[in-house]
């Protein structure tokens, strides 16, 4: 290898690399920069230099996050290894013993939903299991709208509410919830089940504080935990209680900067069937600055002289409540849920609320169905009035005159939750798992004399733990459902049945020893 | 090139589309978009008569074609409903426009992404930058200054906090607002073929609206409607209108309450057939089912490994679940592996532990990026690395696949090698809701541990009814042939247009067989001015932009369905070789396709050597073809490997 080749090389590389950097733009500058720097102060250079070097060993580096700081450096032959011998677990766990039970108990009927459904079994069965309150399933009228919006807008909207899937209906829908209720706006969401869980998390975020009852559904606890907000928990139905949560709340953060604070309750709460006190609600919201969230899923359409909710049924005023929740899937036999509120927060929801923005839009039948069913209960309220009579009348057959369950629904409330009383669970030591045996053979002994109801689902709140948990127990219950679309007659017959299952498998010697 | 389509007769269903095009006040408009179309198309988008051999379009299942109505003239009663069915499915204009969609068994490449002149990037980032200063500045003097009650949600007020943090929705009042009336525009009717949207202007900025009472019925190129089954009409609807009848509105009650009939069970066997699993289970809105999935599969102990452009229904439920998440390069099986290697060897944070389970999930058809998931790959490295598997086949299922079974089917994999198959039934079905299928013992687990299952309702009767109905139309159990017809159309359609686009010069995302084909706009102006171009040629399109897609690539989507026809794809080619031209949207360097067609008696597969020979090698031509070109070409061009 010539040496003088290798240096005329160099040279030309030189010589090209000084050239570009003249050419670059600024370089002249930097060159006059660190020549006068270079002259008036060597050490500053050099100490730049090093600055300069180290910001780029810096911005080269793998940025490493903290999880890494254990990290086990492995080869490769050793991870091929671990890999080899890794085995995970089943992706499910086999059934339990009570699932497997529940699974196999499992109604299946055939043809429509109705007062009286068939089963798979060809038995006809009195159906108190359904939120078929006033039985607009069977309404023709409703029926022959439902088909019409068919033959002009097919079944499902193919696509977002954003991306072309907001129709007309749907608009008409939200309007009529809107009137109805008497709020500014509304907003339709394609399911019920999840729409609180979105509203929620639309509102609160990270640093929001909400205070939240005890005895909240599923669908709420998804919603609060999906917020990341901090969640302070009161005493069910304790109104005492969640003014002291209040009270600590609004003194923790005296002097801190503003945040969001929102109180959380049902107007008729799945899980216990009672509802809770709004005007002390709107009261203290008004006192310590919080907003209501209130979820109305079991009391829209249901309490009130009109089934407007519980802003009816205890006078208040709906504007006062900041977002009302509910749902068109159950009595109005539509689909879908939606919130009602001051237009911004109607607004914000549209592209903030997950559910809503990342979901197709509710198919038009069903939002038609709902406009109609609305429609009907607003124009006749009697129909609200049969079924409280009815309601009245299984009522009767069952809490004063059973000996052994306890219905904690409050009286207009169409659900009746009977849990076993509490000396009957004291005197026999039952457990949870205990008690849902009990009731199953009550579910059971009752199906046998046809009359169809079920059980309270406590199963995935129970597997709350916890701060989650909130720190309240849920209680199992069986779960009647009166509909209006019975007679007096029948009603009372079906309660007498219901008592007697009861009566029957509580007296049972075996039942004795479950627990 | 001697393509003897290109001498093609005016098409009477054309003519007739065009003149029914919507309300009468708009069809001196519609007129003169037609003839405007017509010179730019020049002859070639004229069609031979149709006779229509297609047997999908709805209600001619009773074998009364409309042969000889072609001639005789039609009483406005016929006509008249002629054109509702044909606005909702349009008639096939030539046996030739079909195509199996299928994968051929090379490892699936991901698609070459085009890159636009740097100027465009840089013009596309002070775009951003401009925005976002303006809106600074308005915010600060509208706060001081403004409308009180326009800002009093920004502000504390009364002692409350403000709902919106001015941070979190200044996205949505500065940046979306102003091109707010590109989304959500109500629409009225069916999203068939075509779809009537409600004429509304705003006079302040796009606060609210004033809706003028009239429609626009628009080529619909906006949908999920991917199998042509948004219909009003046809054996669907008369199944579902049937069923309303026989069952009601709805089972108004969960699942394991009793909401459980006869028809959701034979609903599930049904889909479980049709996908080739075991067992499923189905939910009524396709975001809860991702949703409460997830918690009810991986709890606290497991990793689920996620592709980083999945739904955003997929990301809320993996939060839920407890699991540890992280996220992977979009298809990137490399990155997957690394991934997984990391995670094996390295067990759980801090503890090391072993992981319980390691739950992969991805989305078939990556709905706004057009690109499927890469199924031979993932099952490769499942086989290694024992993760289980969980596809997402809301945008898939029906719309790929020589069957319409989804990437399994499409890809030739055997559904048995993924664990979790899960779709909607919102898009290809025409319904709403989705769907879970596994095997028996898991989704016999499921049932129990899915909340939705015991909170959520049951999907209604007349939805569950168009489920049934449609996947009976696709396996061919109802009006044999339909199926197979709706799904070579959609796969012609996509290829077509997939193909036209980037030979006019658009940059295309996404794979070839895919139905959703997004071009790029870049500049954030471009996506309000692309829309109402496009609204002007009545063609409703949906444009996305950031925070749904990267900063830079804002992009138009169109979602192709079996209700199009050629001549659509025409109408769509021809407005966007317009508009592309007009707005400078036309970027493509030639690296990802649409190069120009081989001399005569070059196959493809001798290309390379050809350009070998003649010095090619290497040489990418920007392709501009003309609209005339395009159309003539399209056809045969579409139905071989794309180029
Ligand atoms: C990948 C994916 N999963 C789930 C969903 C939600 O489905 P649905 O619209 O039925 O709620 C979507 C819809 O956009 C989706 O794209």
């Amino acid at each position: 290898m010539d040496l003088d080749e290798a240096q005329i090389l160099l040279k030309s590389w030189l010589r090209y690399v000084v050239t570009t950097f003249q050419k670059l733009p600024g370089s002249a500058v930097l060159v006059r920069y660190v020549q006068s720097s270079y002259q008036n102060d060597p050490i500053r250079s050099a100490i730049e230099l090093i600055l300069v070097i180290f910001f780029i060993r810096y911005l080269l580096s793998p940025s490493y996050s903290t999880q890494k700081q254990n990290y086990v450096k492995l080869r490769d032959d050793e991870i091929d290894e671990l890999v080899y011998e890794w085995s995970p677990e089943p992706l499910v766990a086999p059934l339990t013993a009570f699932e497997e039970v529940e699974a196999e108990k499992l109604p299946v009927i055939v043809g429509p939903t109705g007062p009286k459904s068939k089963l798979s079994n060809g038995r006809t069965v009195t159906n108190l299991a359904t939120y078929n309150f006033y039985n607009f399933n069977a309404n023709e009228q409703i029926k022959e709208k439902a088909i019409q919006t068919l033959r002009t807008y097919g079944v499902g909207p193919c696509g977002p509410p954003q991306f072309y899937g907001t129709q007309d209906v749907h608009m008409k829908t939200e309007a009529d919830i809107a009137n109805y209720l008497g709020t500014e706006g509304c907003i339709v969401y394609a399911q019920a089940f999840s729409t609180i869980s979105s509203v929620i998390p639309a509102f609160c975020k990270r640093g929001d504080i909400i205070v939240a009852d005890r005895a909240v559904n599923y669908a709420i606890r998804r919603g609060l935990e999906i917020s990341r907000s901090s969640i302070k928990w009161y005493q069910h139905g304790d109104m005492d209680d969640l003014e002291r949560v209040m009270l600590k709340v609004v003194k923790d953060q005296a002097g801190k900067k503003l945040t969001r604070r929102f109180i959380v309750a049902e107007g008729l709460f799945e899980m216990t069937g009672d509802s809770v006190d709004l005007p002390k609600l709107v009261e203290l919201k008004e006192k310590y600055k919080f907003r209501i969230i209130l979820d109305e899923t079991w009391s829209f359409g249901t309490l009130g002289r009109s089934g407007r909710g519980l802003t009816e049924a205890q006078n208040v005023d709906p504007t006062q409540v900041d977002m009302i929740v509910g749902s068109l899937a159950g009595p109005l036999c539509a689909g879908g849920g939606f919130c009602a509120g001051a237009k911004d927060v109607v607004e914000h929801q549209r592209i903030s609320a997950a559910s809503y923005t990342f979901s197709a839009a509710l198919p038009a039948m069903l939002a038609i169905t709902a406009t109609e069913t609305l429609s009907l209960l607003q124009s006749n309220p009697d129909i609200l009035t049969q079924c409280r009579d009815n309601i009245r009348a299984m009522r009767a057959q069952l809490d004063p005159r059973s000996d052994w369950v306890t219905c904690t629904s409050v009286p207009e409330n169409p659900i009746l939750l009977l849990v076993l009383k509490p000396e009957v669970v004291k005197g026999r030591n039952l457990s949870i798992l205990g008690q849902e045996r009990l009731l199953q053979e009550c579910v059971d002994e009752a199906l046998a004399n046809g009359v169809l109801i079920t059980k309270l689902k406590t199963m995935p709140l129970l597997n709350y733990v916890g701060s989650q948990s909130g720190g309240w127990q849920v209680q199992p219950a069986l779960k009647v459902c009166v509909t209006s679309g019975l007679s007096k007659k029948e009603i009372e017959k079906a309660g007498i049945t219901i008592r007697h299952a009861i009566t029957k498998v509580m007296t049972r010697k075996s039942s004795a020893r479950t627990g | 090139m001697n393509n003897p389509e290109k001498e093609r007769r005016p098409s009477r269903s054309g003519n007739r589309i065009t003149n029914f095009f919507s309300s009468p006040k708009n069809r001196e408009q519609s007129l003169a978009m037609h003839q405007q179309q017509q010179s730019a198309l020049g002859s070639s988008t004229l069609n031979l008569p149709t006779i229509s051999l297609s047997t999908a379009s709805g209600i001619d299942h009773d074998g009364s074609d409309s042969t000889q109505t072609l001639f005789s003239p039609l009483t406005a009663v016929e006509a008249e409903e002629t054109r509702k069915r044909h606005a909702q499915f349009g008639p096939l204009n030539d046996p030739s426009h079909l195509y199996v969609s299928m994968h051929h068994g090379e490892p699936l490449e991901a698609p070459v992404v085009d890159e636009p002149p740097y100027y465009i990037l840089i013009t596309t980032y002070i775009s951003y930058l401009l925005l976002i200063l303006l809106g600074h500045i308005r915010d600060f003097f509208g706060k001081r200054f403004g409308d009180k009650k326009k800002y009093q949600s920004l502000k504390p007020y009364n002692g409350f906090a403000p709902l919106n943090d001015d941070f979190d929705s200044f996205y949505t009042r500065r940046l979306k607002m102003r091109l707010d009336d590109c989304f959500a525009r109500p629409t009225t009717g069916v999203p068939g073929r075509y779809i009537s949207i409600m004429d509304r202007k705003s006079d302040d900025f796009n606060q609210t609206y004033q809706y003028t009472g009239t429609t626009t019925e628009t080529l619909n190129m906006s949908s999920y409607n991917y199998l042509g089954f948004a219909q009003s009409e046809g054996p669907c609807a008369d199944a579902v209108e049937e069923c309303v009848t026989r069952y009601g509105l709805s089972f108004t009650s969960p699942r394991s309450d009793s909401g459980t009939s006869d028809l959701v069970i034979e609903v599930e066997r049904e889909i479980a057939n049709f996908v080739g699993k075991p067992d499923a289970m189905v939910f009524s809105q396709g975001f809860v089912t991702n949703a409460s999935s997830f918690p009810a599969l991986v709890s606290k102990g497991c990793l689920i490994l996620s592709d980083e452009l999945n739904h955003a229904s997929i990301r809320i439920g993996a939060r839920q679940s407890g699991a540890v998440i992280s996220a992977y390069r979009h298809n990137d099986m490399n990155h997957l592996e690394k991934k997984l290697r990391e995670a094996i060897s390295q067990g759980q944070p801090r503890t090391h532990r072993p992981w319980k389970k390691i739950l992969v999930v991805v989305e078939g058809l990556y709905s706004m990026e057009g690109t499927m998931c890469d199924l031979p790959g993932l099952i490769a490295l499942k086989d290694k690395y024992k993760f289980y598997l969980f596809v997402d086949e809301a945008h898939s299922i029906g719309a790929l696949g020589p069957r319409g079974r989804g990437v399994c089917d499409y890809f030739g994999v055997d559904p048995a090698r993924i664990d979790i198959l899960m779709g909607t039934l919102t898009k290809s079905f025409g319904a709403n809701g989705g769907y879970v299928a596994a095997e028996k013992h898991i989704i016999d687990k499921l049932r129990m541990t899915n909340t939705a299952n015991h909170y959520g309702e049951t999907p209604a009767p007349s939805v569950l009814m168009q489920i049934l109905s449609s996947l009976k139309l696709i396996t061919g159990e109802l009006c044999p042939g339909q199926g197979d017809e709706r799904l070579q159309r959609i796969a012609f359609n996509s290829r077509y247009l997939r193909l036209g686009l980037k030979r006019l010069g658009f940059i295309v995302y996404g794979h070839d067989d895919s139905p959703i084909v997004p071009i790029v706009l870049y500049n954030p102006g471009k996506m309000p001015a692309f829309s109402h171009e496009m609204l002007k040629r009545k063609i409703a399109v949906v444009v996305v932009g950031y925070p749904a897609t990267p900063l830079i690539s804002s992009r138009a989507r169109f979602c192709v369905s079996a209700a199009h026809n050629k001549d659509d794809m025409d109408r769509l080619l021809a407005a966007c070789d317009e508009v592309g031209d007009k707005m400078q949207l036309k970027f493509a360097s030639g690296i990802a396709g649409g190069a120009d067609p081989l001399p005569e008696g070059v196959t493809p597969e001798m290309e390379k050597e050809w350009r070998k020979a003649n010095g090619l090698e290497g040489v990418v031509k920007p392709p501009r073809w003309s609209i005339e070109d395009v159309v003539a070409h399209g056809v045969q061009d579409a139905k071989v490997r794309l180029r």
